[in-house]
């Protein structure tokens, strides 16, 4: 399908909050109207897992914090007043009771997506390991949505704890249809991409054009062998949908249901492994990775030590490299998938945290690149969010 | 019944002490979610099993059933494991 430029009128930029998820707290950084000073707002649940927080973009006003302790259960904070003052969910993500034993248990809220804009208050949560829950109430209380947490077959395809990533298998990457509140996408680590146009009445496999890892016989028509890292649906487009995948990059245009693999006219010697993605907010041919070491034992570092974000202004044809500002060598940099981001801007302002607690700031859509914080804890997820 | 209270969750509670009652362990821990919402999930997950982070002991003994008899003079010390973290 042709892409779909949306020349969609530039709004005046509002100002960005960056919201820091971290393994010890959280950070809110709030920037200038020129995104040049910031102020850090922080910590907040000081010692708390954050897996990932988010501001509400249909009230800009609650925020969701999804926290467990090392020792602790997990649970969802909500905040009113931009962090001022948090109140826990009264009744956050937890599996149904099973009689028979086999039942499991939430470890932590892993990815929190605000419903559609004709949904205020409504949320949908992934959990680790997968599941699926929704809130109505603005995230004070939360149920399973839909019926794939205790499907027989779903369970199949999600595996078991070892077969996840290493802090356990994720639920990531729900995504709801702007113009349609029950058109919903989600995917699993180990699970496959998953789509349902009714609410989540029915759910259909999307995997065709995927790759598995090769040289261990995989079925790759099963959706267990599966493992999209990150998806995204284009902004200004949302018959398209990007995926870095263990694999490599992809691209869908609906109505097809082939994912087309895009990351091969990546060099070489990078490679189109990775685990963020981020997409342009208006323009669906643009696109940023940021490529990791997938060799061997997976180091999931920078390449050669030589970090770099690659963007596509194609949508995925070619690929160039973006490095103007980052260390050039003996910086091996690691990125959690749901660690960058982009605010909407224009130039488009782009956000990563690293796991070695360094938050990055581009303000020309990656041309250069500048340290806006330093010595943070592992950072686990970073969103931008329009005030 | 004295139940004791670790770090991690005097955020519900305020004080390293709360009084709860109950016949079992299992009401004892109904009993301190009635009065401090929500602290009970953090110890024990959805299945009814204690999180592999924390133990529980009465009067010195650990306790992996929540169906333990208890009586009102029995003492409960809830502490986070040493893991986690």
């Amino acid at each position: 399908m042709a892409s779909v430029r949306k020349k969609t009128a530039i709004r005046k930029s509002r100002r960005v909050v960056v919201l820091v998820a971290t393994r010890k707290g959280a950070w809110l950084y709030h920037g200038d109207a020129a995104r040049k000073n910031w102020r850090a707002d922080g910590p907040h649940f000081l010692g708390h897992v954050i897996s990932h927080m988010v501001l509400d973009p249909r009230d800009r006003r609650t925020l969701l914090a999804a926290a467990k302790t090392g020792h602790l259960g997990p649970t969802v904070f909500r905040s009113t007043d931009m962090g001022k003052t948090w109140k826990e969910a009264a009744c956050p993500p937890a599996f149904a009771k099973a009689a028979d034993g086999t039942g499991r248990s939430v470890d932590h809220t892993f990815w929190l997506t605000p419903a559609h804009a004709n949904q205020p208050g409504v949320w949908y949560a992934g959990t680790s390991p997968q599941g699926l829950f929704r809130s109505e109430d603005g995230g004070v209380t939360w149920a399973p949505f839909s019926s794939i947490n205790d499907d027989p077959q779903y369970r199949e395809w999600m595996g078991t704890a070892q077969d996840g990533t290493p802090d356990g298998p994720k639920l990531h990457s729900i995504i709801v249809d702007p113009r349609d509140p029950k058109h919903l996408y989600f995917g699993m680590s180990g699970g496959g991409v998953h789509e349902t146009v009714d609410g989540g009445r029915t759910w259909r496999v999307m995997i065709k054009g995927m790759d598995v890892v090769e040289g261990f016989g995989f079925d790759a028509s099963k959706p267990t062998f599966h493992d999209p890292h990150c998806l995204r649906m284009c902004p200004g487009n949302p018959d398209r949908i990007y995926q870095q995948n263990h694999c490599g990059i992809y691209r869908v245009d609906r109505p097809s249901d082939t994912w087309v693999r895009v990351g091969k006219s990546m060099p070489k010697k990078v490679g189109d492994i990775g685990f963020p993605l981020v997409l342009h907010p208006r323009d669906d041919d643009t696109a940023w990775v940021f490529p990791m070491d997938g060799t061997r034992v997976w180091p999931r570092t920078s390449p050669d030590g030589k970090p770099a974000v690659y963007a596509t202004r194609n949508g995925g044809k070619t690929w160039q490299r973006l490095d103007a500002g980052l260390p050039e060598t003996q910086a091996w940099l690691t990125v959690k998938r749901q660690s960058m981001a982009a605010d909407a801007s224009d130039p488009v302002g782009l956000y990563f945290g690293t796991t070695s607690g360094e938050l990055w700031l581009s303000r020309d859509e990656g041309r250069r690149w500048t340290c806006i914080a330093q010595h943070l804890p592992e950072i686990y997820a970073v969103e931008a969010a329009a005030l | 019944m004295k139940v004791l209270i670790p770090g991690a969750l005097r955020s519900y509670t305020e004080q390293g002490e709360a009084e709860a009652s109950g016949a079992t362990l299992a009401a004892v821990l109904a009993d301190l979610d009635r009065q401090y919402a929500g602290i009970r999930f953090r110890m024990i997950d959805e299945q009814d099993r204690i999180r592999r982070h924390i133990r529980i002991f009465v009067n010195g003994g650990q306790v992996r059933d929540l169906s333990r008899a208890l009586n009102a003079t029995d003492e409960v010390v809830i502490v986070q494991a040493l893991s986690g973290g």
